[in-house]
Protein backbone atom coordinates (compact mmCIF):
# COMPACT_ATOMS: atom_id res chain seq x y z
CA UNK A 1 0.00 0.00 0.00
CA UNK A 2 1.42 3.37 -1.10
CA UNK A 3 0.57 6.46 0.93
CA UNK A 4 0.44 9.97 -0.53
CA UNK A 5 0.85 12.73 2.03
CA UNK A 6 -1.63 15.57 1.75
CA UNK A 7 -0.92 18.96 3.33
CA UNK A 8 -3.14 22.03 3.17
CA UNK A 9 -1.81 23.57 -0.05
CA UNK A 10 -0.72 20.36 -1.74
CA UNK A 11 -1.86 20.36 -5.35
CA UNK A 12 -0.34 17.30 -7.04
CA UNK A 13 -1.54 14.69 -4.57
CA UNK A 14 -4.27 13.35 -6.86
CA UNK A 15 -1.92 12.80 -9.78
CA UNK A 16 0.55 11.21 -7.37
CA UNK A 17 -2.18 8.91 -6.04
CA UNK A 18 -3.22 7.99 -9.59
CA UNK A 19 0.41 7.22 -10.46
CA UNK A 20 0.78 5.03 -7.35
CA UNK A 21 -2.46 3.20 -8.18
CA UNK A 22 -0.93 2.07 -11.46
CA UNK A 23 1.65 0.03 -9.58
CA UNK A 24 0.03 -0.71 -6.22
CA UNK A 25 -2.88 -0.02 -3.95
CA UNK A 26 -2.69 3.50 -2.60
CA UNK A 27 -4.39 5.88 -0.22
CA UNK A 28 -4.12 9.50 0.83
CA UNK A 29 -2.51 10.36 4.19
CA UNK A 30 -3.88 13.55 5.75
CA UNK A 31 -1.13 15.67 7.34
CA UNK A 32 -2.63 15.22 10.81
CA UNK A 33 -2.38 11.43 10.74
CA UNK A 34 0.27 10.02 13.02
CA UNK A 35 0.05 6.30 12.24
CA UNK A 36 1.32 4.88 8.97
CA UNK A 37 0.44 1.26 9.74
CA UNK A 38 0.10 -0.80 6.59
CA UNK A 39 1.95 1.74 4.40
CA UNK A 40 4.85 0.31 2.36
CA UNK A 41 5.98 3.41 0.45
CA UNK A 42 5.31 7.13 0.86
CA UNK A 43 5.07 9.94 -1.68
CA UNK A 44 5.34 13.54 -0.50
CA UNK A 45 3.72 15.36 -3.42
CA UNK A 46 4.12 18.76 -5.01
CA UNK A 47 2.21 21.93 -4.32
CA UNK A 48 2.51 24.80 -1.90
CA UNK A 49 2.20 23.18 1.52
CA UNK A 50 1.10 25.68 4.17
CA UNK A 51 1.32 28.37 1.51
CA UNK A 52 5.11 27.91 1.32
CA UNK A 53 5.24 30.66 3.95
CA UNK A 54 8.71 31.59 5.20
CA UNK A 55 10.48 29.14 2.82
CA UNK A 56 9.11 26.36 0.66
CA UNK A 57 8.66 23.31 2.90
CA UNK A 58 9.71 25.07 6.10
CA UNK A 59 6.36 24.79 7.90
CA UNK A 60 5.26 21.45 6.44
CA UNK A 61 8.17 19.65 8.02
CA UNK A 62 6.51 20.19 11.42
CA UNK A 63 3.22 18.55 10.37
CA UNK A 64 2.19 15.69 12.70
CA UNK A 65 2.45 13.15 9.86
CA UNK A 66 6.07 14.16 9.20
CA UNK A 67 7.23 12.62 12.48
CA UNK A 68 5.75 9.31 11.31
CA UNK A 69 7.39 9.80 7.89
CA UNK A 70 10.73 10.36 9.61
CA UNK A 71 10.37 7.11 11.59
CA UNK A 72 9.29 5.29 8.44
CA UNK A 73 12.32 6.63 6.55
CA UNK A 74 14.73 5.80 9.34
CA UNK A 75 13.39 2.23 9.34
CA UNK A 76 14.33 1.99 5.65
CA UNK A 77 10.91 2.55 4.09
CA UNK A 78 10.91 4.10 0.60
CA UNK A 79 9.97 7.81 0.59
CA UNK A 80 9.76 9.92 -2.58
CA UNK A 81 9.55 13.70 -2.40
CA UNK A 82 8.40 15.41 -5.60
CA UNK A 83 8.89 19.16 -6.11
CA UNK A 84 7.43 20.71 -2.94
CA UNK A 85 7.82 17.27 -1.37
CA UNK A 86 11.53 17.43 -2.20
CA UNK A 87 11.70 20.84 -0.51
CA UNK A 88 9.89 19.46 2.54
CA UNK A 89 12.27 16.48 2.85
CA UNK A 90 15.31 18.79 2.56
CA UNK A 91 13.91 21.13 5.22
CA UNK A 92 13.21 18.10 7.44
CA UNK A 93 16.83 17.01 7.10
CA UNK A 94 15.84 13.70 5.51
CA UNK A 95 17.66 14.73 2.33
CA UNK A 96 20.85 16.78 1.92
CA UNK A 97 20.89 20.27 0.45
CA UNK A 98 18.27 22.94 -0.15
CA UNK A 99 16.18 24.39 -2.99
CA UNK A 100 16.57 28.06 -3.90
CA UNK A 101 14.54 30.31 -6.22
CA UNK A 102 15.22 29.58 -9.92
CA UNK A 103 18.14 31.61 -11.20
CA UNK A 104 15.85 33.22 -13.81
CA UNK A 105 13.26 34.06 -11.11
CA UNK A 106 10.48 32.77 -13.37
CA UNK A 107 8.01 29.99 -12.76
CA UNK A 108 8.97 27.24 -15.19
CA UNK A 109 6.71 24.67 -16.79
CA UNK A 110 8.28 22.49 -19.47
CA UNK A 111 9.22 18.95 -20.44
CA UNK A 112 12.85 18.06 -19.68
CA UNK A 113 15.09 15.07 -20.23
CA UNK A 114 16.55 13.53 -17.12
CA UNK A 115 19.58 11.29 -17.01
CA UNK A 116 19.67 8.44 -14.52
CA UNK A 117 22.97 8.78 -12.65
CA UNK A 118 22.54 6.25 -9.87
CA UNK A 119 20.49 3.07 -9.79
CA UNK A 120 21.13 2.51 -6.09
CA UNK A 121 18.03 4.34 -4.87
CA UNK A 122 14.73 2.63 -4.12
CA UNK A 123 13.16 4.58 -7.00
CA UNK A 124 15.76 3.95 -9.72
CA UNK A 125 16.70 0.35 -8.96
CA UNK A 126 16.23 -1.68 -12.11
CA UNK A 127 16.70 1.33 -14.39
CA UNK A 128 19.89 1.73 -16.36
CA UNK A 129 22.65 4.22 -15.68
CA UNK A 130 22.58 6.86 -18.40
CA UNK A 131 18.95 6.08 -19.23
CA UNK A 132 16.92 9.13 -20.32
CA UNK A 133 13.53 9.96 -18.85
CA UNK A 134 11.22 12.60 -20.31
CA UNK A 135 9.38 14.26 -17.42
CA UNK A 136 7.90 17.75 -16.89
CA UNK A 137 9.17 20.36 -14.43
CA UNK A 138 6.94 23.10 -13.01
CA UNK A 139 8.35 25.17 -10.19
CA UNK A 140 9.70 28.50 -9.07
CA UNK A 141 12.00 27.30 -6.28
CA UNK A 142 13.91 24.45 -7.85
CA UNK A 143 17.56 25.46 -7.89
CA UNK A 144 19.30 22.65 -6.05
CA UNK A 145 22.04 23.89 -3.76
CA UNK A 146 24.59 22.27 -1.48
CA UNK A 147 28.07 23.55 -0.58
CA UNK A 148 30.76 22.26 -3.00
CA UNK A 149 32.24 19.88 -0.41
CA UNK A 150 28.85 18.32 0.19
CA UNK A 151 28.27 18.00 -3.57
CA UNK A 152 31.56 16.11 -3.91
CA UNK A 153 30.48 13.73 -1.16
CA UNK A 154 27.06 13.20 -2.68
CA UNK A 155 28.61 12.37 -6.04
CA UNK A 156 31.20 10.05 -4.48
CA UNK A 157 28.53 8.18 -2.54
CA UNK A 158 26.16 7.82 -5.47
CA UNK A 159 23.52 10.07 -3.92
CA UNK A 160 23.09 12.15 -7.06
CA UNK A 161 20.30 10.09 -8.61
CA UNK A 162 19.15 12.23 -11.55
CA UNK A 163 20.64 15.07 -13.57
CA UNK A 164 19.05 17.32 -16.15
CA UNK A 165 20.13 16.32 -19.64
CA UNK A 166 22.99 18.28 -21.25
CA UNK A 167 22.00 21.92 -21.79
CA UNK A 168 18.62 21.43 -20.13
CA UNK A 169 19.26 22.61 -16.58
CA UNK A 170 16.20 24.87 -16.25
CA UNK A 171 16.85 26.58 -12.93
CA UNK A 172 20.58 26.89 -12.21
CA UNK A 173 20.78 23.76 -10.07
CA UNK A 174 24.30 22.93 -8.88
CA UNK A 175 25.98 20.43 -11.21
CA UNK A 176 22.71 19.94 -13.12
CA UNK A 177 21.29 17.95 -10.22
CA UNK A 178 17.59 17.12 -10.57
CA UNK A 179 17.26 14.50 -7.84
CA UNK A 180 19.19 13.20 -4.84
CA UNK A 181 18.82 10.43 -2.30
CA UNK A 182 19.85 9.92 1.30
CA UNK A 183 22.89 7.78 2.00
CA UNK A 184 20.85 4.59 2.38
CA UNK A 185 19.04 5.26 -0.91
CA UNK A 186 15.53 4.72 0.48
CA UNK A 187 14.64 8.43 0.56
CA UNK A 188 14.74 10.33 -2.72
CA UNK A 189 13.68 13.77 -3.83
CA UNK A 190 13.43 15.38 -7.25
CA UNK A 191 12.09 18.63 -8.67
CA UNK A 192 10.59 17.19 -11.89
CA UNK A 193 7.17 15.51 -11.76
CA UNK A 194 7.20 11.80 -12.60
CA UNK A 195 3.53 11.57 -11.53
CA UNK A 196 2.62 13.79 -14.53
CA UNK A 197 4.37 11.38 -16.92
CA UNK A 198 2.59 8.08 -16.42
CA UNK A 199 0.52 7.84 -19.60
CA UNK A 200 1.56 8.18 -23.27
CA UNK A 201 -1.54 10.38 -23.67
CA UNK A 202 0.34 13.23 -21.97
CA UNK A 203 3.51 12.71 -23.99
CA UNK A 204 5.53 10.30 -21.83
CA UNK A 205 5.08 7.48 -19.37
CA UNK A 206 8.73 7.47 -18.26
CA UNK A 207 7.78 8.72 -14.79
CA UNK A 208 5.99 5.48 -14.07
CA UNK A 209 9.35 3.71 -13.86
CA UNK A 210 10.15 5.41 -10.55
CA UNK A 211 6.86 4.27 -9.03
CA UNK A 212 7.29 0.76 -10.37
CA UNK A 213 10.80 0.56 -8.87
CA UNK A 214 9.40 1.68 -5.51
CA UNK A 215 6.64 -0.94 -5.68
CA UNK A 216 9.30 -3.61 -6.13
CA UNK A 217 11.38 -2.15 -3.28
CA UNK A 218 8.32 -2.12 -1.04
CA UNK A 219 7.57 -5.79 -1.77
CA UNK A 220 11.20 -6.70 -1.13
CA UNK A 221 11.14 -4.89 2.23
CA UNK B 1 11.21 41.59 24.83
CA UNK B 2 10.80 42.56 21.22
CA UNK B 3 13.23 41.40 18.62
CA UNK B 4 13.89 41.74 14.95
CA UNK B 5 15.46 38.91 12.99
CA UNK B 6 17.19 39.72 9.72
CA UNK B 7 17.64 36.81 7.34
CA UNK B 8 19.84 37.04 4.25
CA UNK B 9 21.03 34.67 1.56
CA UNK B 10 24.51 33.46 2.52
CA UNK B 11 27.42 35.20 0.91
CA UNK B 12 28.38 33.55 -2.36
CA UNK B 13 24.89 32.23 -3.03
CA UNK B 14 23.31 33.73 -6.13
CA UNK B 15 20.43 36.00 -5.12
CA UNK B 16 18.41 36.50 -8.32
CA UNK B 17 15.96 38.78 -6.54
CA UNK B 18 18.75 41.13 -5.50
CA UNK B 19 20.15 41.02 -9.03
CA UNK B 20 16.76 41.91 -10.52
CA UNK B 21 16.41 44.89 -8.19
CA UNK B 22 19.98 45.97 -8.96
CA UNK B 23 19.33 45.81 -12.70
CA UNK B 24 16.18 47.91 -12.35
CA UNK B 25 17.85 50.77 -10.51
CA UNK B 26 19.83 52.42 -13.36
CA UNK B 27 16.58 52.95 -15.26
CA UNK B 28 15.50 55.21 -12.40
CA UNK B 29 18.74 57.12 -12.45
CA UNK B 30 20.37 55.26 -9.52
CA UNK B 31 23.61 54.35 -11.22
CA UNK B 32 25.89 53.87 -8.25
CA UNK B 33 24.09 51.11 -6.34
CA UNK B 34 25.82 47.72 -6.20
CA UNK B 35 25.62 44.36 -4.47
CA UNK B 36 21.90 44.41 -3.72
CA UNK B 37 20.79 41.45 -1.62
CA UNK B 38 17.16 40.81 -0.74
CA UNK B 39 16.35 39.03 2.51
CA UNK B 40 13.55 38.77 5.06
CA UNK B 41 12.67 40.63 8.21
CA UNK B 42 10.80 38.89 11.04
CA UNK B 43 9.59 40.89 14.03
CA UNK B 44 8.52 39.05 17.14
CA UNK B 45 7.86 39.35 20.82
CA UNK B 46 9.28 36.66 23.13
CA UNK B 47 9.25 36.05 26.88
CA UNK B 48 12.63 34.38 26.79
CA UNK B 49 15.40 35.70 24.57
CA UNK B 50 17.40 32.51 25.16
CA UNK B 51 15.20 30.60 22.72
CA UNK B 52 15.70 32.98 19.83
CA UNK B 53 18.86 31.48 18.42
CA UNK B 54 17.37 27.98 18.53
CA UNK B 55 14.23 29.25 16.86
CA UNK B 56 16.26 30.84 14.07
CA UNK B 57 18.28 27.66 13.48
CA UNK B 58 15.22 25.43 13.43
CA UNK B 59 12.68 27.50 11.58
CA UNK B 60 13.23 31.16 10.71
CA UNK B 61 16.42 30.54 8.73
CA UNK B 62 17.85 27.57 6.88
CA UNK B 63 21.48 27.71 8.02
CA UNK B 64 22.64 25.93 4.88
CA UNK B 65 21.59 28.82 2.66
CA UNK B 66 20.86 31.76 4.95
CA UNK B 67 22.57 33.86 7.62
CA UNK B 68 20.54 35.49 10.36
CA UNK B 69 21.05 38.32 12.79
CA UNK B 70 18.99 38.87 15.93
CA UNK B 71 18.47 42.46 17.06
CA UNK B 72 16.76 43.15 20.39
CA UNK B 73 14.63 46.26 20.03
CA UNK B 74 13.30 46.66 23.58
Amino acid sequence: MFGVLQFPGSCDERDALAACERVSEARMIWHEETSLDGIDAIVVPGGFSYGDYLRAGAIARFAPAMEAVREFAEAGGPVLGICNGFQVLCEAGLLPGALLPNDGLRFLCRQVDLEVVSTDSAFTRGLEEGERLSVPVKHMTGRYFAPPGMLDELEARGQVVLRYGPGQNPNGSARDIAGVSNEAGNVMGLMPHPEHAVDPLTGSDDGLKLFAAAAKAAVAA
Amino acid sequence: MKARVLIRPKEGILDPQGKAVERALPALGFDSVRDVRVGRLVELEADDAAHLEDLCEKLLANPLIEDYEIQEIG
